[in-house]
């Protein structure tokens, strides 16, 4: 079996399960946001359950909307606060304590290796990076979920990806799933798991392996997947409150696809409007101006993505004809990132430096494009209309390539600035 | 359980920004939400579609994020099912979750028009364009998909289970 099937079969009391197969499993941890749990309040409540199945595996982060950029906004937030105290959850993250839900829970050791997970939020097959099955549902879903902890899949077929070969400099976990997504598509991996291995991964730390099985939505894959090993341990054995297992898939495990990847020839890569799937090696887009630059979210918010931003643009200035935000995806990336003086960096280089949200990754606040403006982010997503007017673009990259991006206004490279 | 109705045409990859900006999501209103349903898609389609039409798109239609909002808006604009190629995983589980139909047919994705009248017999898969006189089939809906629809959707299916 591969991992990913180990996960569904341990967690649905089976011995085996193989691809295609419907089961009910049970889960670990179940999420959603300020924009997704309001619906799963109001199916829960039709649902007539005197109380939901485990008040310590219900995760609600309102992170999208928040702090709440306007009534209605409000509202939805008071939503989420109002169920969780009723129904006493403990994983209910009030403003000044939740970051980007995706970063906050493995983050927080609230998602482990082995664990089976669903969220109201596509970007829920982050954790596979820790070796654990999670996926993105739907509302309806999370509402039957935290009624009866459980819920339904299909056993999807695997595919697997192998990186070999070293980094190129200034290219990291953002750009191999670029690539990988312009290789194969935003239907390569439509229900299916991403299994990512290779050498390059071994190496690569948590934060790129957590970028990487971020963006498998975007290949429309059912869930990315790391099988767990020596960085994975060194990343939980201080944040887990629980125990935890490490599956690995079997040398004669079913793949539907091998696909193999040399590093070598892979540069910083840009996904340019309106698909994840349109890139380009950021070196042949130097024609392409920016109005604003964001670096944050789920897919590049963590510390050593501000590590990276902050390096290249150290004692320089963002272009006039540009402006940059910069947004941790938590509180403590947020004090870490003052710790280590790399506010002062942003700030210095005259970039805004912002609370914890997801905020403009979606469109939402905190750096909305008008009409004709043009970003690059190291968000995951750029369809029309994404971060604002229907009539703006954004492009996608790391880290290093938007900072370089901002001192140049226009799209760069960090050896240019 | 027959649906009859004119179509409207989409392209690949309409993805959930496009079905519902997420402008508007700080609200899960049905009615508001489909005052805005395919708007960045097309600006003026929230104004020229009618109860009872239908959509028709190509490969991987509803892509992107996990937001319910998406096949919520498109069935209080009023619409009554979605044929395409093929859905993004979420936005079909979403469908039956809360009991919009949809169909996933290639021939009648390559073949149906903008503005064509069809009939949709999805207890037998069949889609009939009445406009140009041709048949095509429909995927079977998978047996457990049946059951979801035949409960009502999943929150009626998971009452019944917890009732026993
Ligand atoms: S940062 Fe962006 S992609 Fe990530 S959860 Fe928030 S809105 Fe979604």
């Amino acid at each position: 079996m591969t991992i990913t099937e180990k996960i569904l079969s341990a967690h649905s009391g089976k011995d085996r399960v193989s691809a295609g197969e419907l089961i009910n499993a049970k889960l670990d941890v179940v999420l959603a946001n300020d924009i997704t749990a309001p619906i799963s309040i109001k199916e829960f409540k039709k649902i007539g359950a005197k109380d939901v199945f485990d008040k310590d595996k219900i995760a609600f982060i309102p992170d999208h909307f928040a702090p709440q950029k306007d009534i209605k906004a409000a509202e939805q937030c008071k939503m989420l606060r109002e169920f969780s105290r009723e129904h006493d959850l403990s994983l209910y993250f009030e403003v000044g304590r939740m970051g980007v839900e995706h970063a906050l829970l493995p983050e927080q050791g609230i998602v482990l290796p082995g664990d089976l997970v669903i969220g109201a939020d596509s970007h829920t097959c982050t954790y596979g990076a820790l070796g654990a099955f999670s996926t993105g549902v739907g509302s309806t879903d999370v509402a039957s979920a935290m009624a009866t902890g459980e819920c339904w899949f299909k056993v999807p077929e695997s595919m697997k990806f192998v990186y070999y070969g070293k980094l190129n400099k200034w290219v990291s976990g953002k750009d191999l799933i670029l690539h990988t997504i312009g290789d194969i598509g935003v239907d390569g991996a439509l229900y299916r798991a991403m299994e990512i291995e290779g050498e390059a991964i071994s190496s690569l730390p948590m934060s790129g392996r957590l970028t990487m099985c971020n963006m498998a939505i975007e290949a429309g894959g059912k869930n990315g997947i790391i099988v767990p090993d020596d960085v994975t341990e060194e990343y939980v054995k201080g944040r887990a409150k629980r125990k935890y297992t490490f599956y690995t898939s079997d040398k004669d495990a079913e793949y539907v696809d091998v696909r193999e990847y040399d590093c070598s020839g892979i540069e910083p890569t840009v996904s340019c409007p309106h698909l994840p799937s349109n890139t380009k090696p950021a070196s042949e887009l130097a024609e392409v101006t920016i109005d604003q630059v964001v670096v944050g979210s789920c897919t590049n918010g963590r510390i050593e993505d501000m590590r990276e931003a902050a390096e290249v643009i150290k004692g320089k200035k963002v272009s006039p004809n540009t402006r940059m935000i910069v947004i941790p995806a938590t509180q403590e990336i947020y004090l870490q990132a003052m710790k280590e003086g790399l506010a002062e960096i942003f700030v210095n280089a005259e970039a805004v430096f912002s609370t914890p949200t997801c905020g403009p990754c979606l469109g939402g606040h905190m750096g909305i494009l008008a009409k004709g403006e043009k970003a690059i982010a190291t968000t995951n997503r750029n369809f029309v209309g994404r971060m604002g007017d229907p009539g703006s673009e954004v492009y996608l990259s790391n880290p290093a390539v938007a900072a370089a991006t901002a001192v140049k206004g226009r799209i760069a490279l960090p050896d240019e600035v | 359980m027959i649906f009859k109705g004119k179509v409207w045409k989409f392209g690949d990859n309409i993805d959930t920004d496009a079905i519902i900006p997420a402008r508007y999501l700080n609200t899960s209103d049905p009615a508001e939400l489909a005052k805005h349903v395919m708007e960045d898609a097309d600006k003026d389609f929230p104004s020229k579609v009618k109860q009872g039409d239908m959509i028709i798109a190509r490969a991987n239609f509803g892509c992107g994020s996990s937001r319910e909002h998406a096949p919520i808006a498109i069935k209080a604009a009023g619409m009554q099912a979605v044929i395409a190629k093929s859905f993004a995983r979420i936005f079909y589980r979403n469908s039956f979750n809360i009991g919009l139909p949809i169909f996933e047919s290639e021939d009648a994705a390559d073949n149906i028009s903008e503005g064509d009248e069809i009939e949709i017999d999805a207890d037998n898969g069949l889609i009939k364009n009445i406009t140009k006189g041709e048949q095509y089939t429909a995927k079977p809906i998978p047996p457990f998909m049946q059951e979801l629809i035949s409960a009502g959707g999943l929150i009626e299916w998971t009452k019944k289970r917890l009732a026993g």
